[in-house]
């Protein structure tokens, strides 16, 4: 008994030291990156980029404050909190858009036939691991006033000229809505996949709808992946960057353009590094309701 | 009863819409990525939707182009070494953290090893500027281009590990335990027995990091520095110029570069298991 113990612990002491490296490549390069923002969202900005290593809390009063010039008294300004309310809704929208498209594609193809199911899901992974660039580029193409969109319109004599649709709201929820999609499906098919079908006869049987059978079956029954796709989806749109720099034109700016706009020209890394900050508290807040929801799913289930 | 059923549902699984939805989302989803590739075969000399006729003249221009040679073999080289590093760390990690009892802190292990899949991309491209930035006030040190390397070996390492851990759970320990019984030593299992049963997930865990690593724009615009120039940053700095169709045929190649490893890892991971 001993001697299996021993050995037990061997194999547990290889296992750790086989997972070591990964863990601290990780921590050295993705972890620790992070705590020197928290560091630097504490400090004031140096003249050209970068930070003095003075404490303060400049960067979090200036978020919700304005400075004045001369007298250093403080006015509140929503300028900033605005733009975070902005992408929050951003991010929220092109969640609930994906789900509503998504879920039905994904309960569609996971009830193909095992060989067609398996092209389904082919056609679905070459959009999810595409360049985002690319994809981004392709939106911006359709939707440009010289565009394939307006140039069709304009031919066929339905308009005089050119709706205006690049550089709106519009065009970086059409964008997000594009990028995301994907990223949707592909969990919530996951799930569907796994389900009993049987449950489904059973409610029929029991003379359910098709519209409970979805509502009180199959939507609580997947909910891990829907829960799982919301959260792949609203984590990169709500950090989005490219999308509303290209679609957005840079007027209609997002945080994720506020935080690389104070690394870059404004050459304020305190405040872009608090702006980061208050970034991953929603996401964190994000991570704890799927965990949560998930967990309230599995003992529904 | 059952008769009774069938007449009443004779699809069990049908939602009436939902087949449109599905067809509509690969349209959508296809449609922009084909008109940028057939835009790229347009004679015009700017990027307007008006068709002037067929040309693969675009494609000559973009391969006579040295800036586009040099991004792409530089997009290349972080990619491989990003791949080879992310992927031997994946490797002993799912071996860790796979078959056997869990070990205490595993689960942090876990845990921290796909830190990287929730961290929004522009916080992580400012929290690397910062640290490097901080590494070189600190030692004087500028790490060329191993900042890239590095970075994406971090965040590559997750999409690595993912696939290679899925295999290994869906492979029994019976033939390890047969190796050991026969003396073998852990490395001799390891090489002869557990690893040509584990190929199909480490290609396409690294397969999929290469994808990752190949088409990231936003970290590396963060932190590559002056003449670092991957093909993604490249094709971004393009549209700022004049457009012409040039841009559309560096996209299509781009694409199929992309492509092409997607469906490498999907074949390899969606192969019967042996």
């Amino acid at each position: 008994m001993a001697e299996i113990k021993d050995m037990q612990r061997l194999d547990d002491a290889r296992r750790r030291f086989l997972t070591l490296p990964a863990v601290l490549f990780i921590l050295a390069f993705a972890a620790l990156p992070l705590l020197v923002v928290l560091a630097y969202s504490f400090m004031k900005p140096a003249t050209y980029g970068g930070v003095e290593w003075q404490f303060s809390t400049e960067a979090y009063v200036g978020f919700l404050f304005q400075k004045d010039i001369f007298d250093d008294s403080l006015t509140f300004s929503s300028e900033y909190l605005l733009i975070f309310a902005r992408t929050f809704l951003f991010g929220i929208a092109t969640t609930v858009i994906c789900l509503l498209i998504g879920f039905p594609t994904a309960y569609h193809m996971a009830t193909r036939p095992p060989q067609t199911r398996n092209w389904w899901v082919l056609l679905i992974t070459i959009p999810f691991w595409s360049n985002l660039l690319v994809r981004t580029i392709a939106v911006m193409f359709i939707i440009r006033d010289e565009g394939l969109i307006n140039t069709i319109l304009l031919s066929l004599g339905l308009v005089d000229q050119p709706v205006t649709m690049i550089f709106t709201d519009f065009a970086i929820l059409l964008g997000l809505f594009y990028s995301f999609l994907p990223f949707m499906i592909l969990p919530i098919y996951a799930s569907l996949e796994k389900l009993d079908f049987r449950l489904v006869e059973a409610s029929y049987d029991l003379y359910a709808s098709r519209f409970q059978v979805l509502t009180r079956i199959i939507i609580p029954l997947t909910w891990p992946g829907i829960a799982t796709g919301c959260l792949l989806v609203f984590i990169p749109s709500f950090g989005a960057y490219v999308t509303p720099l290209l679609l957005g034109g840079g007027r209609h700016l997002m945080i994720g353009d506020l935080i690389a706009l104070q690394f870059g020209s404004s050459r304020n890394w305190p405040l872009g590094s608090a702006f980061s900050m208050i970034l991953m508290a929603f996401v964190m807040l994000a991570l704890f309701f799927q965990i949560r929801k998930n967990a309230g799913g599995v003992s529904h289930g | 009863m059952a008769d009774v059923a069938a007449i009443r549902s004779p699809d069990i699984k049908k939602q009436s819409g939902f087949a449109f939805i599905a067809g509509s989302c690969i349209a959508v989803l296809y449609l922009p990525m084909l008109v940028v590739i057939a835009y790229s075969f347009n004679s015009a000399n700017n990027l307007g939707a008006k068709w002037h006729g067929f040309t693969s003249n675009w494609y000559n221009v973009v391969l006579a182009n040295t800036e586009f040679y040099d991004s792409t073999i530089l997009s290349l080289i972080v990619a491989a070494a990003a791949t080879l590093i992310s992927t031997v760390l994946a490797t002993a990690a799912a071996l860790g953290t796979t078959r056997g009892r869990p070990w205490r802190g595993q689960g942090s292990a876990y845990l921290a090893i796909t830190t990287p899949l929730v961290v929004p991309e522009i916080v992580t491209g400012i929290s690397l500027l910062s640290l490097f930035a901080f590494l070189s006030t600190v030692t004087g040190i500028d790490l060329g281009i191993w900042k890239l390397i590095l970075a994406h070996s971090a965040f590559c390492i997750p999409f690595a590990y993912l696939p290679i851990r899925a295999r290994l759970e869906g492979m029994d320990t019976t033939l390890d335990n047969a190796a050991a019984d026969l003396y073998a030593t852990p490395w001799k299992t390891f090489r002869y027995v557990t690893m040509p049963l584990l190929v199909p997930g480490i290609s396409s865990g690294a397969a999929l990091a290469f994808i990752v690593s190949f088409d990231d724009f936003t970290i590396t615009q963060l932190i590559a520095g002056p003449g670092e120039t991957t093909l993604p940053l490249y094709i971004w700095g393009r549209i700022r110029r004049t457009l012409t169709p040039e841009l559309n045929a560096m996209c299509t190649l781009l694409l199929l570069i992309s492509l092409a490893f997607i469906v490498l890892s999907f074949i390899l991971s969606h192969r019967r298991r042996a």
